[in-house]
């Protein structure tokens, strides 16, 4: 299974609207931005639990293009740091995989909107292959 | 200063079903999350299970991030639930441990309480579960900033405006 196959195939992953784009520098992850995703209309500001969700489903979706594996890996822990607000913009993602091990998969992931330099959040994960 | 002698800026709206606290946030109208407890320091909320919420289509199980979404929402709220006045606050950081799989569906229920404020820092811990609040399969802990006073004209906006989203969605 690649990771385009893995959006289809999540029901969640349709729910948040995310499509797979294929640079020359890897897998991107793009979160068009919706108005039911906004957590907070007075900014307006994407919901961080929407933007912690697109981080680790990037993550994940990055194991799968890596491995291929029919099944989904299992999340043992995550941490978001919330950098800037996420404005009412579309949101991209970039996974990388620190270590890949025969049980565990550890992966850093970063979401920016406009300007990859200027993130919105960072993410760290455990993952139970 | 004691428990009994501060003041919080939500008394008026602790309680069972207070739903006008998440019914100005689109995503958790989208989700259908409803307040099932505030009070001093804390929240309780419940996200009805859907079958859109899975991430792992095989074993039938929620996606992470969406406990992370009830998670984050229970734990602003909380803060809030601890200011003596309304304030804007900003997730700084949040950790979820997965402790098991939630049960396919069962709907979630998260509670966060606000353990520590700062002038400037919310300190906030939580945990999620399906059946028994004594058998999580999550457990957070996070950080808000304290950004600054809110608007209460802001703030009634939003609440408006989560009405008419909430009246839209009964209608559809």
């Amino acid at each position: 299974m690649k990771a385009v196959d893995a959006v289809a195939f999540i029901p969640y992953a349709r729910l948040l609207g995310v499509r797979l784009e294929e640079t020359a520098s890897g897998l991107i992850c793009v979160m068009p931005f919706r108005s039911d995703l906004v957590g907070n209309v007075v900014l307006p500001a994407v919901h961080g639990g929407v933007v912690g969700a697109f981080l680790e489903l990037t993550a994940l979706l990055q194991l799968v293009e890596i491995a291929g594996e029919e099944r989904v890996a299992r999340p043992i822990n995550f941490s978001i740091d919330y950098l800037r607000s996420a404005g009412p913009r579309d949101t991209h993602g970039r996974a990388e995989i620190v270590k890949h091990g025969r049980r565990i998969a550890n992966v850093r992931v970063v979401a920016w909107q406009d300007d990859p330099d200027k993130p919105v959040a960072a993410g760290i994960g455990n993952f139970l292959l | 200063m004691t428990d009994a002698a501060r003041t919080f800026a939500m008394e008026a709206m602790f309680g069972t079903g207070r739903d006008e606290m998440v019914a100005h946030v689109p995503h958790a109208v989208r989700l259908g999350i409803k307040v099932v407890e505030l009070g001093r320091c804390f929240a309780t909320l419940r996200l009805p299970w859907s079958d859109d919420l899975v991430g792992d289509p095989v074993r039938g199980v929620v996606f992470g991030g969406v406990i992370t979404t009830l998670l984050d929402q229970a734990s602003g709220i909380a803060v809030q639930c601890a200011l003596p006045e309304f304030m804007t606050i900003a997730t700084l950081d949040l950790r979820i441990d997965y402790l098991r799989a939630a049960e396919p569906g069962h709907d979630l229920v998260a509670r966060a309480e606000c353990y520590k404020l700062t002038n400037t820092v919310a300190f906030v811990r939580g945990s999620a579960w399906d059946r028994d609040s004594g058998d999580p399969f999550a457990s957070m802990l996070a950080t808000f900033m304290l950004v600054g006073p809110l608007r209460p004209d802001a703030w009634q906006q939003a609440i408006a405006r989560g009405e008419q989203a909430l009246a839209g969605r009964s209608e559809s």
